[in-house]
C-alpha cells in the first residue's frame, strides 16, 4: 500500500518528538511489563531526555516518566506524530 | 469479636501509604513478608465499633507476578482472601491506574475503588464522575484526598457496608475472544471441586491458560501443605506444618 506510513522504532525518536505506538515486537514477561507500564498500542509517547551516553532514554507515557534501554525501545514500532523541527 | 481484614492495593505513588497512615495512625507494625525482602505493613483501626486490620500491599502496576512485590500482593488477595480490597487509584492518571483495578476485579468480588489525590486532579481541571465509574465497574467508587483527610468517612462507611454484605458488587470482568472464553469455560468446569478452598475459578483458569507454571505449583502446594501463622512480637511469621 502506497499510503501506509512506514513504522519507525521508538529508539529513532529524538528529543521533543511525539510518538504513537503501533506494534510491540517483544514477547514474554518483558512485553507484559511494558504493557503494564503503559506502553500499549495507540499510546502517545514523548521523548523527555537522554542519559549522557544516549542509553537509556526517558520517555513520558500516560503521565509518568519511564526510562527504556535501546534494546527495548528499538522493538517498539509506531509513527512520529509531531516531530521536533530543527 | 469479628475482625475484618482489609487489603490496600494500588500503583506506586498513589498515596496508598498516606491512606494507610491516616487510617491506622500509630497502631501499626512492620516487618517483612515471609521469605521475602518486601516490606509488610499491617495496622488496625476501629470504625463505628467495628474492628479492622489493614494490610498495606506493595505498590505495583500489575499482579502478574513479574517481581517479588507483585507476587506478594497477588498471593495475599488469592490465598489470604481479605474481607475487602481497597484499590487506591491516582485521580490524575486514571488510565494507567485502572489496569491494576481491572486485574483486582478479576480476582475478587469485594473491592472498593478509592480515587485518591482528588484535590490534585481538580487543580489540573480533571473531573471524575465516580457514579458512572461505579456503574461501569460494578463496585463502589469513593473519591478521597488522603493527605487532606477528605472523603475518609465516606470510604469507611462504604467499607463497613461492604464487609457486612449490605452492598452487592458485580465486578466488571473482561470479556475475551470467543476462542478464549470457550477455553475458560472448559478449564473452569475441570477445576470445580479440585481445590478445598474457594479460589476465583475464572481467574485461575485464565492464569492456567496463560501458562503460569509457578502459580500452578503454588496452588498445588497450598492444597497439600497449608501454612500456619505464628505471631512473634506481632510480626506474622509463616511456618509450614
Amino acid at each position: 500500500m502506497l499510503m501506509e506510513k512506514t513504522l519507525k522504532p521508538l529508539s529513532e525518536c529524538s528529543f521533543g518528538d511525539c510518538f504513537l505506538i503501533k506494534e510491540i515486537n517483544i514477547k514474554g514477561p518483558l512485553r507484559r511489563r511494558l504493557l503494564d507500564l503503559g506502553f500499549v498500542k495507540e499510546a502517545e509517547i514523548s521523548v523527555l531526555r537522554k542519559s549522557p551516553l544516549g542509553d537509556p532514554v526517558a520517555y513520558r507515557v500516560s503521565n509518568t516518566t519511564i526510562a527504556l534501554r535501546h534494546d527495548e525501545s528499538s522493538m517498539i514500532l509506531g509513527e512520529i506524530v509531531r516531530g521536533n523541527t530543527k | 469479636m469479628r475482625v475484618n481484614r482489609i487489603a490496600l492495593a494500588g500503583n506506586p505513588n498513589t498515596g496508598k501509604s498516606t491512606l494507610f497512615n491516616t487510617l491506622t495512625g500509630l497502631k501499626q507494625h512492620t516487618g517483612n513478608w515471609p521469605g521475602k525482602t518486601v516490606v509488610h505493613a499491617e495496622g488496625s483501626f476501629e470504625h463505628k465499633g467495628e474492628q479492622y486490620i489493614l494490610v498495606d500491599l506493595p505498590g505495583t502496576y500489575s499482579l502478574f507476578s513479574n517481581s517479588a512485590d507483585e507476587e506478594v500482593a497477588r498471593d495475599y488477595i488469592i490465598f489470604d482472601q481479605p474481607d475487602a480490597t481497597i484499590v487506591v487509584l491516582d485521580a490524575t492518571s486514571l488510565e494507567r491506574n485502572l489496569n491494576l483495578a481491572l486485574q483486582v476485579l478479576e480476582m475478587t468480588n469485594n473491592v472498593i475503588i478509592c480515587i485518591n489525590l482528588i484535590d490534585e486532579a481538580e487543580k489540573k481541571g480533571i473531573r471524575i464522575d465516580e457514579k458512572r465509574l461505579a456503574r461501569e465497574l460494578g463496585v463502589p467508587v469513593v473519591k478521597i484526598s488522603a493527605r487532606n483527610k477528605k472523603g475518609i468517612n465516606r470510604l469507611l462507611d462504604t467499607l463497613s457496608q461492604l464487609v457486612k454484605g449490605q452492598i452487592v458488587t458485580t465486578p466488571y470482568r473482561m470479556k475475551y475472544s470467543k476462542e478464549i472464553e470457550e477455553a475458560i469455560t472448559k478449564v473452569e468446569s475441570k477445576l470445580e471441586g479440585y481445590f478445598d478452598e474457594k479460589y476465583p475459578s475464572r481467574w485461575v483458569a485464565l492464569r492456567l491458560l496463560d501458562g503460569d507454571e509457578e502459580l500452578i505449583l503454588k496452588l498445588q502446594n497450598h492444597k497439600n501443605n497449608k501454612q500456619h501463622e505464628v505471631r512473634t512480637n506481632g510480626v506474622p511469621v509463616s511456618v509450614k506444618s
